[in-house]
Order: structure tokens, then C-alpha cells, then sequence
């Protein structure tokens, strides 16, 4: 699934700019935790979560994680945009919670793990 | 065996916002020079985990980086507290961070344990009172 249509699907905003729109996304994980994503998730290619500070970004980054959905109506910090531009990262902000905006992927086609 | 690429970085105590720019540093350097995606990521991994320790731990400290074409050593060192229970500290789900590090998504206990599961070769050097020395090996071709 194309950034365009995960944001249209959990009506998010997308934050950052020029992010490349073919970037295909193939599987997901939610945490608040970074502590968790760094341990447990394998391959995925974006990460939802309602923790908002840049060591979201930092995470994303070393487990190359393409995109990130802040949920509950958060937003990322301009620091955390420049960052995430810098690396290619693509941010979104939806009001959705975690559950329900991870539900709505799932359903949609985004699984768990990938290879 | 020649390094190819020695650097050294300071990690700064207790400052969030510059945590892990030298894991960021080190894995644009192994992109660079064409080490293999999964082995940069593990690298990476195993490298943040360690500089964040050192931040929150540690009181910060220092990373020491050996890159030559068959592997990469990384050598972080704090002259923190130090570990008191080194095997009780490996154990999954055990920590001793405070709150205010879990309220920013670490802390969770698994620091060690993902270091270890990512790195080949690891060794740690610690001493109550003394500080923490992380030697984390990866080798980039599988043997």
C-alpha cells in the first residue's frame, strides 16, 4: 500500500515534505514503546505509535522504517520533521487511536511481519 | 588485518535529542562502503541500543568504532555506576531505569538482551562504581 492511500484510509495528514509517493509498504507494528520495536519487529516498513519525541525518528531510522503514524491526534515536533526529511522518513498524524487505526490497515492489507 | 575506517564519538548524558547520532553516523558509513542491508540494520541495532544505554545509564561516555572489510567493533564505554548483577541486567524485562526514561519509550529492559541477539560477538567489561564497557563484534560475511 502507497503513503496516499494508508493516509486517505485513516484520514492522516502527511507532515513532512518531498517524501517519495511510490514507497510501497508492505507491513506494520504499533508500540509506544521504542524499547519494543527495537526487540520485537523484524522487517516493518512503518511504524504506528502515540509516543511523539525524536527518538521516534532515531528508531525508525535504524530499523528502516519508512513511514511513521503518530495517532490519538498527535503531531510530530518540527524537529522531529526536520529530522525525519533529512532520512527519508515519511511522518503522518491521524486522530485515530492506535488500536483502531492499526485495525483499519490490517484490515486493509497491511500485515504484521514481513521477510 | 588493516582498519579501514576508525572513528571516535562522544555520547553526551541524559540528552535525548542528540542520542544516537553515532549509531546514525556508524550505519551511513557501513551503507557507504557497501556492507550488506541486514547486517547494517543488526549493526545499527545492537550499536543504538548501546549508545542509549551509556546516555541513560551511563551518565554517557564514549564510543570507540573499527571498521576493516570483514567486520566492524564497536567499544562503548560510560564511567557510570557500573552493573552490579551482570546476569540479572541480561535478562529480558529487567531494569532499572527511572520513569521519566520510560515515558520516552525506553527502559522496557531489552537493551541488553538485543544487543546480545544482534551482535556476534559480545563482551562486557563493568565494575561497580567504576563504569560499563560494551565490545560489540559484527562480521560481515556469515562464517
Amino acid at each position: 500500500m502507497k503513503i496516499p492511500e494508508i493516509a486517505e484510509l485513516i484520514q492522516a495528514e502527511i507532515c513532512t515534505k518531498n517524501h517519495n509517493p511510490s514507497i510501497e509498504i508492505f507491513s506494520a507494528c504499533s508500540a509506544d514503546l521504542m524499547s519494543d520495536v527495537m526487540a520485537f519487529s523484524k522487517s516493518n516498513a512503518l511504524l504506528l505509535t502515540g509516543l511523539v519525541n525524536p527518538q521516534v525518528i532515531r528508531t525508525a531510522e535504524m530499523m528502516d522504517i519508512k513511514a511513521v503514524v503518530f495517532v490519538r491526534g498527535k503531531k510530530p515536533l518540527d524537529n522531529m520533521i526536520e529530522m525525519a526529511e533529512e532520512k527519508g522518513i515519511v511522518l503522518l498524524a491521524t486522530d485515530y487511536p492506535l488500536f483502531v487505526a492499526s485495525g483499519k490497515l490490517y484490515k486493509s492489507g497491511i500485515h504484521g511481519r514481513g521477510d | 588485518m588493516n582498519s579501514v575506517v576508525v572513528r571516535d564519538y562522544i555520547i553526551p548524558a541524559n540528552d535525548f535529542t542528540i542520542a544516537g547520532e553515532a549509531s546514525s553516523s556508524v550505519r551511513k558509513i557501513l551503507s557507504q562502503i557497501g556492507v550488506a542491508p541486514d547486517i547494517v540494520k543488526r549493526t545499527s541495532i545492537a550499536m543504538y541500543e548501546a549508545e542509549i544505554n551509556a546516555m541513560i545509564h551511563g551518565n554517557g561516555g564514549q564510543a570507540h568504532v573499527e571498521i576493516n572489510e570483514n567486520r566492524i567493533v564497536i567499544s562503548i564505554s560510560d564511567q557510570g555506576p557500573g552493573i552490579e548483577d551482570l546476569d540479572l541486567a541480561m535478562q529480558e524485562g529487567y531494569s532499572t531505569a527511572p520513569d521519566s526514561i520510560r515515558e520516552m519509550g525506553f527502559g522496557a529492559g531489552m537493551g541488553l538482551s538485543n544487543i546480545k541477539k544482534h551482535s556476534d560477538i559480545l563482551e562486557i567489561k563493568t565494575a561497580v562504581n567504576e563504569g560499563t564497557t560494551v565490545l560489540i563484534t559484527v562480521f560481515f560475511k556469515q562464517v
